[in-house]
């Protein structure tokens, strides 16, 4: 059985159908990709998956159990976290107080400031500017930001939108770097990607999606020397 | 905040205000009653803006209507009490029926707004409190609810058995004039509101509503619900508007629905703005100063004209929207973030000025 599994997923706008039909899965301890154009649908799959758009048909099931219709805030305390696309910091708090907002739903004070410390091991940087507030962070840090009061919540299943979205290239490496690591402490990663290069290199498996549906599926290697991911996202 | 030793100065200093606070009302009643009435209504601007401090400040949902839910307290105690209905039943039943009407009213205005953000919730809550006030001024026909444009007359005062809020009694010598029990009464629910409001702030749905109103989304992402949290503060922030509503009935002893126009939010939402959106303490200042001010403008325009020219050049109630009008920009010119800003204002506005 998946941690995750997703029948026949459709999600609209209104009358704009944004996916249409797609399924997916993602084995606990995995780390999947999932990428494709601007306005594949993307996003809006990872919105419905972390329960802050109503599917219009289809299922989701999470540890087994259907989450279809789950609120995001249930969620949350199920395991699930969303990394929002564009970071979603909390711009006049200050990194200490982002990331303690992180772990809202824990209620276990020690556990919370050990977890804490963990992340600032994780990103040293972040530490050095604990005091400092959110906004005023370059994206990069920001960023970690965002992943770092992720982590706060302890989820199970991290759900990545677009982490590389306008940062510089060595920061990307860098948050690359910290989300395999996330990965090796066995949390389960699915991670949308335009930069369909690193996120398959990091990935075990990938998902193509044009349009609102899935074209292709493989192991992230496969995908990587297929022909048609190469012209179509790798620009080669 | 909790659980630590107080400094002995903060001591003293929370003495000596208790006490210039208990003085106060017979210092003003010796230059004369209408200042110790003054006082009062400033005590009740202090609750209505920290009521709507909830909405504005802590959860920042931008509520231009909000003097609804003090008309909803105030006709609600208004007509348990008053020959208009015949009823007249004891405050103390009333204000909390008042405070669950004005709290029904806030749900009533939250649910349906809220996917709403900035400006197009402030244009529904601005017609939120029209409608409010509207209704007021013509639900005298077909069935006489409300006595529309006249208002209610003759509304029962607080009354505990023989007490009797508006009668002036004698007590050791000091004499009790209505007001001056109201203000005491007064002085005692704001400072509840205030523990209230304090104890709000530090608790896990003040740091909810704190991450609401800086992103939503992400606040969302963090396992809040959002909904319900959003309608905790217009529900909150509603009773409080209605126990501050039921309490003017109560001291006026007449209402009618001019006293709950437009304008009287946009003075509650000034007060908030002025004294520092999100700070309990700031909050309060910017309430009694603009309740204040205009005030002391009345008293001073007037002779001060006549000491000059001779005359009266300008009516006193222009002057004194335009003084009122000129401090307000200035304020905003000066100290932009407010008289005493809350930390994340402060630091909204210092991140402004590093860029």
């Amino acid at each position: 059985m998946s941690l995750l599994e997703v029948k026949n997923l459709k999600v609209a706008y209104g009358g704009i159908v944004a996916v249409r039909g797609i399924d997916l899965d993602v084995e606990a301890g995995e780390l999947v990709a999932l990428i494709g154009a601007n306005g594949a649908g993307k996003t809006t799959t990872l919105k419905a998956l972390a329960g802050m758009l109503r599917p219009s048909g289809g299922s989701v099931h999470y540890e087994g159990a259907s989450i279809t219709h789950e609120p995001s805030h249930r969620l949350v305390h199920r395991g699930i976290a969303l990394v929002p696309e564009g970071r979603g910091v909390f711009a006049r708090l200050t990194v200490e107080e982002n990331l303690a907002m992180g772990a809202y739903i824990r209620d276990d004070r020690h556990e919370v400031r050990s977890d804490l410390d963990r992340i600032f091991t994780l990103f040293p940087r972040l530490k050095e500017r604990r005091t400092q507030t959110a906004g005023t962070l370059s994206g990069g840090e920001q960023q970690m930001v965002a992943i770092g009061r992720a982590m706060m919540s302890r989820p199970k299943l991290l759900l990545l939108d677009e982490p590389s979205m306008g940062l510089a290239p060595l920061m990307v490496q860098k948050i690359f770097e910290v989300i395999a690591s996330i990965s090796a402490q066995g949390v389960t990663i699915l991670l949308v990607e335009q930069n369909a290069r690193l996120a398959l290199q990091a990935a075990s498996r990938g998902y193509v999606m044009e349009s609102g549906a899935v074209t292709l599926t493989d192991a992230a290697s496969v995908l990587l020397e297929s022909e048609q991911v190469r012209q179509a996202y790798l620009g080669e | 905040m909790a659980g630590k030793p107080m400094d002995v100065k903060v001591k003293i200093g929370i003495v000596l205000i208790a006490l210039a606070l208990a003085v106060l009302p017979f210092m003003l009643a010796s230059v004369g009653t209408a200042w110790v009435r003054i006082t009062n209504l400033a005590i009740l601007f202090c609750l209505l803006s920290l009521g709507l401090n909830i909405v504005v400040g802590f959860a920042g949902l931008l509520d231009l209507g909000y003097i609804a839910f003090y008309g909803v307290g105030a006709y609600c105690y208004a007509l348990l009490a008053s020959p208009h209905f015949g009823l007249h039943l004891p405050f103390w039943i009333i204000l909390p029926i008042g405070a669950g009407l004005a709290c029904l009213f806030g749900v009533l205005l939250g649910a349906p707004t809220l996917k709403l953000r900035g400006d197009y919730l402030a244009i529904v809550t601005l017609g939120f409190g029209e409608i409010v006030r509207v209704f007021l001024n013509n639900l005298s026909q077909p069935v006489n609810i409300t006595n529309g444009p006249q208002g209610i007359t003759l509304i029962d005062p607080f009354k505990v058995d023989g007490f009797s809020f508006s009668k002036t009694e004698t007590f050791l010598g000091l004499t009790f004039s209505g007001p001056i029990k109201y203000y005491y009464l007064l002085l005692l629910v704001l400072l509840v509101v205030i523990v209230v409001n304090v104890r709000l702030q530090d608790s896990r749905i003040g740091r909810a509503w704190v991450a609401i109103r800086e992103d939503e989304t992400a606040a969302q992402a963090m396992g809040i619900n959002t909904r319900n949290v959003k309608l905790l503060a217009f529900a909150m922030g509603a009773s409080f508007g209605g126990i501050a509503g039921g309490m003017f009935s109560a001291m006026q002893g007449f209402i009618s629905p001019e006293s709950f126009v437009l304008v009287e939010s946009i003075m509650v939402l000034a007060m908030v703005v002025l004294g520092g959106m999100g700070n309990i303490w700031g909050v309060i200042a910017g309430a009694v100063l603009l309740s204040f001010v205009p005030e002391i403008l009345r008293y001073t325009v007037e002779p001060l004209q006549k000491a000059a020219f001779g005359r009266l050049v300008i009516e006193p109630e222009v002057i004194r929207m335009l003084l009122f009008g000129l401090a307000l920009v200035l304020m905003m010119l000066f100290r932009p973030a407010g008289l005493f800003p809350s930390k994340t204002r402060r630091r909204e506005f210092a991140a402004g000025e590093q860029h």
